[in-house]
């Protein structure tokens, strides 16, 4: 099938959805999404705890504004951060929740009525505004129910396959049919991706299954450099073997966190903040705390976890503030978070690197657009505060969207689109006959764990020279192997076997984009944490990551940050 | 148990095969969920098997199937509470027309929940700030915004299987979602579209739905809210 749309969306979450309705509502009749999934499956709504602003609603939050908000931003992202996109983000930060509660997000209400805030990590005030432990949830389905209001056509369960660049131009995309098996091009005046984060790269993660890097994936091999990817974040509290987030919202109401001696060890790395220290600091000290021997099943399978407590709180509280949590707890541990501490360990959680683009969401490439957790504004710098990914999607998601819908006025596809199309669809078609025709003599899924487990042990919280640089061949290696997987049903229907080994050749190579530049960065800085490099180095490493695709793999660059009202400072809490 | 069966539905309309089970031998480990079964005999033994999931928490609501007799979350449903004797039986979400084995088609799920209006709608300009609401009625909806959009219910409800027109219990909540919350101001427009030949009344009260929903509401109650506001307002009893 032939599509032909003005703007296409690639991505229903959050950012997808949110500059989908920009780009409609500033005029342009023609806008479309593509995605994966259904939009409310998008993992948008997994978030759980909240999204920042300084909306001063809290007792204790009265003297809460932007600038305040923009520097803990900044200090949170060890002063990675472009300081102009920081700003950006904290002004609109207020004008984007009220828009959402105008549309009916159902933020939970303090007794005035206006919108409840708690504090988060990180965060000099209690700004974060939340709908209980289900503000993803909240925001994603409000934000769905806008685009229908719209009238904005979703083709859901579409896959991207490839994007097509030509000139330096986007042209639009080849899909998949994901229900039929059908491949087929969209044309495309102008094109956005929104396709969330990378994280299942990593093993113990707190993502959905489908999140890969898929969309960073794509623009990197359409020639878009992809920035600051070396810097992951491990959240401090997923539940213990699955990996399931324990919102951060759990210490934001008070909740503790507590080694096998029964001390609340966060006194020692970050006195003042507690366990409202950044998530950095925070996953790095949990860690510390097992290493060190301090925690529980120490040496089990699964390795070692300790105690996120909450019994003090009460069940009113937990089951007001925090009723996904004690669902969750019950449901995947068997156990009661009212009455039992929960087993916690640090756990991916974030990509706070992504696919290059400036403050409109522009990529390098012309047409071609990105925003939320696939881009790199950036806004996030070294470690992303709790609460500001939610922001990133809904502020720079309209943001872009505006930019695009300006930017497309005037700007068609260039002729000879189709041909380019046709001829990418031709090059997927020949990938898949490879992956339904390989050796065999590999296995995908196995490539997919070795590469998760590589990740997560050598590219992962702790880091140093020897251990990255095994990291790097040891992917290199599965890179080789991967050239032998086969696709072993050869269906057209919900081919997930097809799907699966083709997102693999994106993970490998993401990866390496991430491995490397954590190698080369010999410095420590957020939660790039090198044990042979512990400070961080501003003279050489204050600078942004570029990583491009090239046959031999990624080629590093570097730009400068930006700077404009914070001179960076070391980082205390 | 070092391991049990995990009978799957199968049907490929690529083979022209009659809808059928296979049958699995999984290696258990303690805490499995029957998605993380469903996943290992797709890495393990069989490629070939089609089935929806993401988020594997229970709140993206992809993963929903007729699982050994109850109509639940894949993700959130643990292999030990599921066993018949020693097998695990795993079959698509009824009344709807199977695409490939666990997938099934819910383009009439999506377009009954679109045709609710399922947005705030408030015919005053929206203040500076945001619209004050006490926690009191923020608490009249608090069960429907619970919703994850799994289909579940739909697929449980008798009243669908006998009436492919009524919109089903998953549109209804949303319904009451917005009819109850104090900043939309279109309750007689609800009232319309919920009073329809396709709405409300179609409803028997089976709670066939409030079995099904594995986020723990009551559909039954939301559409009964909705019944009693449609009669009064149909009867002029009281004001909308």
């Amino acid at each position: 099938m032939q599509l032909s749309h003005r703007v296409v969306i690639v991505g229903g979450g959050l950012a997808g959805l949110r500059a989908a309705i920009a780009a409609h509502d500033s005029g342009v009749k023609d806008v479309v999404i593509v995605s994966q999934l259904p939009p409310v499956r998008s993992h948008s709504v997994a978030a759980a705890g909240g999204i920042n602003g300084s909306l001063a609603n809290h007792p204790q939050g009265k003297d809460d504004n932007w600038e305040k908000h923009m520097y803990d931003t900044c200090k949170g992202s060890d002063f990675l951060a472009d300081q102009d996109a920081a700003e950006i983000m904290a002004k609109e930060a207020i004008l984007r929740i009220y828009e959402m509660e105008h549309w009916g997000c159902p933020f939970s209400r303090f007794e005035d009525g206006t919108i409840a805030q708690r504090p988060f990590g990180g965060a000099g005030y209690p700004r974060t505004a939340f709908a209980s432990d289900k503000t993803g949830h909240a925001l994603l389905h409000t934000m769905y129910q806008q685009a229908l209001k719209r009238g904005i056509k979703v083709y859901q369960e579409f896959l991207v396959l490839k994007l097509v660049v030509k000139d330096g131009r986007a042209q639009g995309m080849v899909t998949m049919n994901i229900l039929t098996g059908e491949l087929g091009t969209v044309k495309a005046d102008a094109v956005l991706l929104a396709t969330g984060g990378a994280g299942r790269i990593y093993a113990h993660s707190t993502n959905n299954l489908l999140n890969v890097g898929a969309g960073m994936a794509l623009a990197y091999h359409a020639g878009v450099p992809l920035k600051d990817m070396e810097f992951i974040q491990f959240h401090p509290t997923g539940l213990w073997g699955t990996n399931i987030l324990m919102t951060e919202g759990c210490r934001g109401e008070g909740g503790y966190l507590v080694n096998n001696l029964g001390e609340r060890f966060m006194v020692k790395y970050a006195p003042k903040a507690m366990e409202l220290g950044p998530r950095d600091i925070v996953a790095r000290s949990i860690q510390t705390e097992v290493n060190e021997g301090r925690g529980f099943n120490l040496g089990g399978p699964g390795g070692g976890y300790v105690h996120l407590d909450l019994r003090h709180l009460g069940e009113a509280k937990i089951n007001e503030r925090l009723p996904e949590v004690r669902e969750i707890c019950k449901n995947f541990a068997g156990i009661d978070p009212v009455y039992q501490p929960i087993p916690v360990q640090p756990s991916q959680h974030y990509t706070m690197g992504g696919i290059d683009t400036n403050i409109d969401g522009a990529t390098r490439v012309t047409g071609l657009y990105a925003a939320g957790e696939c881009a790199c504004v950036s806004v996030h710098g070294a470690n992303r505060l709790g609460g500001n990914s939610l922001l990133d999607t809904i502020v720079f998601g309209k943001l872009s969207g505006d930019a695009l819908g300006k930017w497309v006025v005037g700007n068609t596809a260039p002729a000879g689109a189709e041909a380019a199309l046709a001829e990418a669809q031709k090059e997927v078609e020949a990938r898949f006959a490879e992956l339904f025709s390989g050796e065999g003599t590999e296995d995908g899924p196995t490539i997919r764990r070795e590469l998760q487990e590589t990740m997560f042990v050598h590219v992962g919280i702790f880091r140093e020279e020897s251990l990255m640089a095994e990291g790097v061949a040891k992917v290199k290696a599965l890179k080789a192997r991967y050239a032998k997987v086969k696709v072993r049903h050869t269906g057209k229907f919900f081919n997930m076997d097809l799907m699966q080994q083709n997102e693999l050749r994106g993970m490998l190579d993401v990866a390496l984009v991430i491995a490397e530049g954590a190698l080369a960065r010999k410095e420590s800085r957020g939660s790039h944490a090198r044990r042979d490099y512990q400070n961080r180095d501003d003279e050489n490493f204050l600078r942004h990551t570029l990583a491009y695709a090239t046959s031999e793999g990624p080629r590093l660059e570097y730009s400068p940050v930006r700077i404009t009202k914070f001179q960076p400072v070391a980082r205390q809490y | 148990m070092e391991n049990f069966k995990l009978r799957v539905f199968r049907y490929d309309p690529e083979t022209g095969a009659a809808p059928h089970y296979d049958t699995y031998t999984v290696d258990y480990r303690d805490g499995m969920t029957v998605l993380e079964a469903l996943i290992w005999v797709a890495e393990h033994k069989d490629q070939s098997i089609a089935y929806r999931a993401s988020c594997r928490e229970a709140i993206c609501g992809s993963c929903a199937m007729y699982i050994s007799g109850q109509y639940t979350l894949a993700c959130k449903v643990q292999v030990k509470d599921s066993l018949e004797g020693d097998t695990v039986t795993v079959a698509p979400l009824p009344h709807m027309r199977v695409i490939k084995d666990l997938v099934v088609d819910m383009d009439k799920f999506w377009a009954n929940y679109a045709q609710i209006k399922p947005w705030l709608i408030n015919d005053k300009p929206d203040p500076e700030k945001e619209r004050l609401q006490s926690p009191e009625d923020r608490a009249r909806y608090h069960m429907e915004i619970d919703c994850i959009l799994c289909g579940a219910c739909f697929a449980g409800c008798p009243a669908g299987v006998s009436n492919e027109e009524y919109v089903g219990p998953h549109a209804l909540v949303w319904a009451n979602r917005f009819f109850q919350d104090t900043r939309d101001t279109a309750n007689r427009e609800r009232l319309e579209i919920v009073a329809s030949e396709y709405g409300v009344f179609r409803c028997h009260t089976a709670f066939n739905c409030v079995e099904a929903c594995p986020k723990h509401i009551n559909q039954a109650e939301a559409i009964q809210d909705l019944k009693k506001a449609a009669m009064a307002y149909r009867l002029g009893l009281a004001k909308f």
